[in-house]
């Protein structure tokens, strides 16, 4: 095996530990899910460097996500990867993954698309924003006008 | 001229310029924590849930984005201060926000017109910022700029509903306004450490913000059917570290853990 094609595997298995780390406020979703991993490489000088960006400037899940990727990675044996703060460019809900959004919409949340907003509960499109802000700062709060069921909506920014 | 010596550090050009680099950051930083501990004050507090959880969100993407910019600040000087040494640790006259940020919360009209007098200076400041020569405040405005976009419709859109709303909340409103457009004028008034980073090409230069917050809360005022205050603003030196005598009361508040058990940790 070359080496490019070793540091490849090694890249993809720690995408795959990364998939397993639960977000903290929404534990159904993984941060790889949320887009919050930004890149994961086996750089020339030798070290595994893995990027992670906060979604919010405030989110207090920052310093846990944090953490328990370092975890991770620690018990996966990468004791030695760089854990590295990416600020630019700024997080993007547009980043979540197609599989992160159908996860948060079996969960209940409905997911951050420009269209109209659906009940993750009876999926009708007959919903209304009550506000813009909720439980967590990627949240907004809303509720349903045929099943009548509040909700949360994953923010779009 | 003979080149510096290794390790006899910076140019003194340079010197200066990293001295009001660090004061720069700290004004946009202290304004945002200030104003973060203000909104946290209406938590349990407000007129309804939904405003408490707004209040509560917009301080703390306002408290986030003063970590991040206390954080480099402290980096820029250099001399072992994090940003809980800069936010715990210095009294009121060390402090550069801006002297409306630190005005006490008022009824709900007050804290609204104050928010979105700042915010719609906020959104100015960020996106200029964001082409800045140094990328980490570019980057730093970049994300800020995303969250003061939701943080100005709330404010706009609470300015709006209050002044073309009942008599009660159109008389407090305007109230507000009277007393507190005399803080405006250092938004954008700039002093040698501004020119000093506009002159490098960091910061923008105040003319068209400037220009740009009074179209748009003109915009907003004319829609909120409320009259623009005809007094002229005073000058204040909040970013000069000469505060009004509520900042003193608000740093008591939330230094006072870390004063009395320093280095305490949750």
């Amino acid at each position: 095996m070359s080496v490019a094609e070793h540091a490849g595997g090694i890249e993809q298995r720690v995408w795959r530990l990364l998939e397993e780390v639960a977000d903290p406020e929404i534990p159904v979703v993984s941060i790889v899910d949320l887009g919050i991993v930004r890149y994961v490489r086996h750089a020339a000088d030798g070290r595994l460097h893995v990027g992670i960006t906060p979604t919010y400037s405030g989110c207090p899940a920052t310093a846990a996500i944090r953490a328990s990727t370092r975890a991770a990675l620690d018990a996966a044996g990468f004791t030695a990867a760089l854990l590295e703060e990416v600020l630019a460019p700024a997080w993007s809900s547009d980043w979540v993954t197609a599989a992160g959004r159908a996860k948060l919409a079996a969960f209940g949340i409905a997911p951050p698309t420009p269209a109209a907003v659906r009940c993750p509960r009876c999926g009708s499109l007959a919903t209304e924003r009550v506000s813009e802000f909720g439980s967590t700062p990627c949240k907004a709060h809303y509720r349903c006008t045929a099943c009548r069921e509040p909700f949360d909506r994953f923010k779009c920014i | 001229m003979s080149a510096a010596a290794p390790g006899s550090g910076p140019a003194p050009g340079e010197r200066a310029l990293r001295a009001a680099l660090f004061r720069y950051v700290l004004r946009l930083g202290d304004t945002s924590l200030v104003l973060g501990q203000r909104l946290g004050e209406w938590i349990g507090h407000a007129p309804a849930l939904e405003e408490d959880l707004a209040l509560a969100n917009l301080a703390l993407d306002l408290i986030g984005q003063a970590r991040l910019l206390l954080t480099y600040a402290g980096e820029i000087e250099a001399e072992g201060r994090d940003e809980d040494a800069l936010a715990y640790l210095r009294d009121a006259p060390e402090f550069l926000n801006l002297t409306l940020a630190e005005q006490p919360n008022g009824d709900f009209a007050h804290t609204i017109v104050r928010q979105w007098l700042l915010d719609a200076w906020q959104l100015e400041v960020y996106e200029a910022l964001s082409a800045s020569a140094d990328t980490r405040l570019a980057a730093i405005a970049a994300k800020a700029q995303k969250e003061t976009r939701y943080h100005y419709r709330f404010s706009s859109g609470w300015l709006i509903r209050l002044g073309d709303g009942t008599a009660e909340s159109r008389g407090r409103t305007q109230q507000a306004l009277d007393s507190l457009w005399r803080f405006t004028e250092e938004l954008f008034s700039a002093d040698e450490v501004d020119e000093r980073v506009i002159a490098a090409g960091i910061a923008p230069a105040p003319g068209p913000a400037a220009e740009r917050w009074r179209q748009q809360t003109d915009r907003d005022l004319r829609a909120a059917t409320l009259p623009r205050p005809s007094a002229q603003p005073h000058p204040w030196y909040g970013k000069r570290g000469v505060h009004t005598e509520h900042l003193g009361h608000l740093l008591a508040e939330m230094q006072h853990l870390q004063r009395t058990y320093p280095g305490v940790h949750w």
